[in-house]
């Protein structure tokens, strides 16, 4: 029977949604800080494979001698940055989400079914969760990714006030590699984060805006048809 | 923490019906229902997409406020005084042995250089907080001050860095014997300490006001922060900034000024070249 049953709460689609932009900001001016001083590169000794960035993909999104604007930006939006996602994680743990989103034993089997499937070298679909194990590994690696950004970052803002922490990371130039390495990793999520959401079509996105999905909901004969399902939490179940 | 009670109409792990149609039967109330539900969420999701852009067109359209938009001065500001309250003399930047010192130290920025020096009658000039005629010391007086070696590195605002062996004379140690920056003119023995009248910041400006930066007075006399006359052994080179520069390690680069001409101390926010043209004017690590 044809249901809709509850999928996102309010709060984390604003958590969500806010944090889209927000991030987007914070690499669009990190790029314009970067610039300054543009040096990674794919490769060792003479061998470039790759250089961060070609000069023209500078000139295309006009990214160029911007420090002192880039640094305006991330200085003012990596409060927000912050506590967005602060917020965010203290209401996983307080509304029980964090059940649905942390991996458990069974995780990484289960990732590596679902990534053989979406790349269609494996038929069998993965039973119908919440979240699969590829997708807990990845929301919450990408929070830890979060943390880490926070991290190197103020290692390398105040690495003499924070000197412990840029220590610990490896010192001020290894906290910037880090810090450039994990903005990397989001555009990498980001893409197959995108593709995925058009993979599952407009009821899963819309979930995500207007917090349910249609859902065929098996019923008993005879039973009084549920009102405002909730997913049951197979956190239970996997414990 | 509060787990969530069992919901109370829980469904059953069952097979996603990949595929299948899920269109809701058309003039049904639950179709009506979804209908309301999602057309709500967009519209307030739009309003807030909305009220972000023209948030962000608003924010740019600020007057400027020394080469930013006045709300991002504010922020920069703000941080700038967080950073204040947290500071602690104690912490030191980290130092490096001399064999992590670079040999080929790179240079930046020449505002300041431009014009020629007679290096011999160059005089180091000082305002006295406390007025009065403005002093002047030769090489020889801050030479004559503890000779202090460390390799540190020199973060530029870029975002490169180097370690580098500078010896030099603490701004510390010349107030300690030069008490300057003191209205009654007590000398600083004690950077944790400092006399309570000392002033709360430091101007230094090149000979030709080409270049000038602005410290706050407890990075000042940081036992870190230099009058610098050594790069690796040898006196400066013009390039470095001879005869004498500002180096602190608990700032970026740029107020590394090169080529020192005079210092004062000021009760407000003396000018900064570079947080003029939209930088922090902390820039302090």
């Amino acid at each position: 029977m044809k249901q809709l049953v509850e999928k996102h709460p309010l709060a984390i689609r604003w958590f969500h949604w806010l944090n889209f932009p927000v991030l987007a900001l914070m690499i669009w001016s990190g790029l314009w800080i970067y610039w300054a001083n543009d040096v990674y590169r794919l490769g060792w000794g003479n061998t470039t494979l790759f250089k961060f960035f070609p000069q023209s993909f500078y000139q295309a999104f006009h990214l160029d001698h911007k420090l002192a604007q880039g640094m305006s930006w991330h200085f003012l939006l990596m409060w927000v940055f912050f506590l967005n996602g602060l917020l965010y994680v203290l209401y996983t743990f307080f509304s029980g989400e964090w059940r649905y989103l942390l991996p458990n034993r069974d995780s990484f089997r289960e990732a590596w079914q679902v990534t053989l499937h979406d790349l269609g070298l494996r038929k069998t679909a993965p039973p119908v969760r919440k979240y699969n194990g590829a997708q807990r590994i990845a929301y919450t690696a990408v929070i830890l990714m979060g943390l880490g950004s926070l991290l190197t970052g103020l290692a390398i803002y105040k690495p003499v006030q924070f000197g412990w922490l840029t220590r610990l990371l490896g010192g001020y130039e290894a906290a910037r590699v880090e810090h450039f390495v994990l903005t990397i990793g989001y555009v990498l999520f980001f893409v197959v984060h995108v593709a995925q959401v058009v993979r599952a079509g407009w009821n899963n996105f819309r979930s995500m805006v207007a917090g349910f999905e249609v859902e065929d909901v098996p019923v008993a004969a005879g039973a009084a048809a549920p009102a405002n399902p909730q997913r049951h939490s197979e956190a239970a179940g996997n414990q | 923490m509060h787990p969530t009670s069992a919901p109370e109409n829980p469904i059953p792990p069952h097979q996603s019906p990949d595929g299948e149609n899920l269109a809701l039967p058309p003039d049904s109330p639950l179709r009506q229902e979804a209908a309301r539900r999602t057309r709500r969420s967009f519209i307030v999701g739009g309003l807030a997409a909305l009220g972000g852009v023209l948030g962000w067109r608003y924010l740019l359209q600020r007057p400027d406020a020394e080469g930013t938009p006045l709300p991002f001065r504010r922020v920069l500001d703000t941080n700038g005084r967080l950073s204040a309250s947290y500071f602690r003399e104690t912490r030191l930047a980290r130092e490096f042995p001399n064999s992590q010192a670079v040999k080929q130290v790179r240079t930046n920025g020449r505002e300041g250089l431009k014009s020629a020096i007679d290096l011999e009658a160059w005089r180091m000039v000082v305002q006295p907080y406390g007025g009065g005629p403005a002093q002047q010391f030769t090489l020889a007086d801050i030479k004559a001050l503890p000779r202090v070696e460390m390799n540190t590195e020199l973060k530029c605002i870029e975002g490169w860095s180097i370690v580098v062996n500078w010896a030099g004379a603490r701004f510390a140690d010349f107030l300690a014997k030069y008490p300057l920056a003191s209205r009654s003119g007590q000398p600083l023995k004690d950077s944790a300490n400092p006399p309570a009248d000392l002033a709360p910041y430091v101007s230094v400006v090149t000979p030709d006001e080409g270049y000038y930066v602005g410290l706050d007075m407890h990075s000042a006399i940081h036992p870190q922060t230099l009058l610098c006359y050594e790069i690796n052994g040898e006196p400066l080179s013009l390039a470095h900034g001879a005869p004498l520069r500002l180096v602190t390690p608990l700032k970026y680069g740029i107020k590394h000024l090169k080529r020192i001409g005079t210092i004062s101390f000021a009760d407000e926010r003396p000018a900064d070249y570079w947080a003029e043209l939209g930088y922090d004017w902390d820039s302090g690590h």
